[in-house]
Parts: structure tokens; C-alpha cells; sequence
């Protein structure tokens, strides 16, 4: 499945992209699942979800967990924690 | 009601946007008004900006969501939220929270909900520039402690969910 995959604040910069549209290979259930794969892609990637637990997501600009599931999203954003307002 | 939510990159003007819920109206007997303004210290360091990263669409969507949310809860005759991003300076306003009723407790508890939840659920990313360099605010566990006071009894959150 295609997904854009969007980055930001020091999450953007250790994968030094804010998005990216790439292919998902089947398997791939679950947003935790997600930035496993991802961690896998590069040491980039795998810098910026070392601490997985800290990483806060997004599908289709809706809050979710760990454990949503990934299969109808168009775009799903990593983030660290927010420090808005 | 009238609702406002907007974020902008420009300086507001928080007297003139609060005074837009009252004018003209016999209604408000309220008004509460909050700003949140960059400090020009940090932990004791002075800071020389701080500058604002968000996630253009889902901002406004979630700051909506919450409005709605204390509408719901709260009887209120209006509300603004306005959020600045990019590049603040100290002694500059961030953000806006300005909430009217007919009476004061709606307006304070609906200001402070809204406040709490945008320092927690909307997606903004702060970096403070001191003279070393640029660096990411961490999150505050107090700020999680004090959206957390807000959550709806069990049997609320799972319909809404």
C-alpha cells in the first residue's frame, strides 16, 4: 500500500525529510509495526525511532495509538511530544 | 455562537480580538481572555526567539475538536483560539484563548480547558535560540498532569470514541 508519511520537529530532522510517499510492504498491521519497518530503513531512520516509546503519531491528522491499525490511512505524521501554546 | 480559530504567522492584537465576542451583545455577563507570551528567559539564560513548528490541517482541526468539545461541556456564547507559529520573539504574544458566557464559571473553566489541551494534543513543536544555538523544548509532564484533569468520566469517552 502507498502512504505519505510526514515528519516533524527533531523526528524530520534526524530523518532529514518532512515527508516522504513510499510503498508498504504487506504485514504491516499496526503504527507500532510501521516505525519498526521504518527504524529498519537506514540509520537515519533508525536515530530518530530509537526511543519508539517516546514517539507520538498521527493517521489521517487524528491522535492514535501504538496499536492503531494503518490499513485504510492516506497519511500518518511522526511527531515528538507537542509544546504548543 | 460565535466561534474563531485561527493560526497565523503575524502578531494579533488579543484586545481587539477579545472585544469582537463582546460588542454589541447584552448577553455576556463573561469575558475571560488568556495570553500565553514568549519569555525572553529560559533556566536562566536569556532566549533571542522562539520559533513555532506545526502540522498545517491538523492544528486547526484538533484546536476545533477541543472548542467543540467545550461547547458541548460549557455554556458558552463565544470563543476564539488564535495560535501564532514561525518565529517569536520575546515579549510577543503566542497564542490567544479568549472565552465568553453569561456567567464567569463557564468562561474560566472553558479558557483553562482549552489552554491545557493545546499545550498537550496540538501539534506545534517549540525551539528556543539562546547563544549556543537552537534547541527542542521538551514536553512537561505537568502540562499531561493538567489536561489529564479534564478527561470525562468512563462511560463519556467510549461514546465518543
Amino acid at each position: 500500500m502507498s502512504l505519505k508519511l510526514r515528519y516533524f520537529a527533531w523526528v524530520r530532522e534526524r530523518i532529514g525529510k518532512p515527508e516522504e510517499t513510499i510503498e508498504i510492504p504487506p504485514g504491516i498491521a499496526t503504527v507500532a509495526d510501521l516505525m519498526t519497518w521504518l527504524a529498519s530503513r537506514g540509520e537515519e531512520y533508525a536515530h530518530a525511532f530509537k526511543n519508539a516509546n517516546v514517539i507520538r503519531a498521527a493517521v489521517d491528522q487524528k491522535h492514535v495509538r501504538a496499536n492503531a491499525a494503518i490499513k485504510n490511512a492516506r497519511e500518518i505524521a511522526f511527531f515528538p511530544p507537542m509544546t504548543g501554546g | 455562537m460565535t466561534s474563531t480559530v485561527r493560526l497565523q504567522r503575524e502578531p494579533f492584537d488579543a484586545a481587539d480580538e477579545a472585544a469582537k465576542l463582546t460588542r454589541g451583545r447584552k448577553d455576556v455577563g463573561a469575558l475571560v481572555t488568556f495570553t500565553g507570551i514568549c519569555r525572553g528567559v529560559e533556566d536562566g539564560e536569556p532566549i533571542a526567539s522562539l520559533t513555532l513548528e506545526h502540522y498545517p490541517g491538523m492544528a486547526e482541526s484538533e484546536i476545533e475538536r477541543h472548542v467543540a468539545e467545550a461547547r458541548e461541556r460549557w455554556p458558552l456564547l463565544g470563543v476564539t483560539v488564535l495560535h501564532r507559529y514561525g518565529r517569536i520573539l520575546p515579549g510577543e504574544d503566542i497564542v490567544l484563548v479568549a472565552t465568553a458566557s453569561s456567567h464567569r464559571e463557564a468562561a474560566f473553566a472553558a479558557g483553562e480547558f482549552l489552554m491545557d489541551y493545546l499545550k498537550t494534543r496540538a501539534p506545534f513543536w517549540k525551539q528556543v535560540e539562546k547563544s549556543g544555538g537552537k534547541t527542542w523544548v521538551d514536553a512537561k509532564a505537568a502540562d499531561d498532569a493538567a489536561a489529564g484533569r479534564w478527561i470525562a468520566p468512563r462511560h463519556e469517552r467510549e461514546t465518543a470514541e
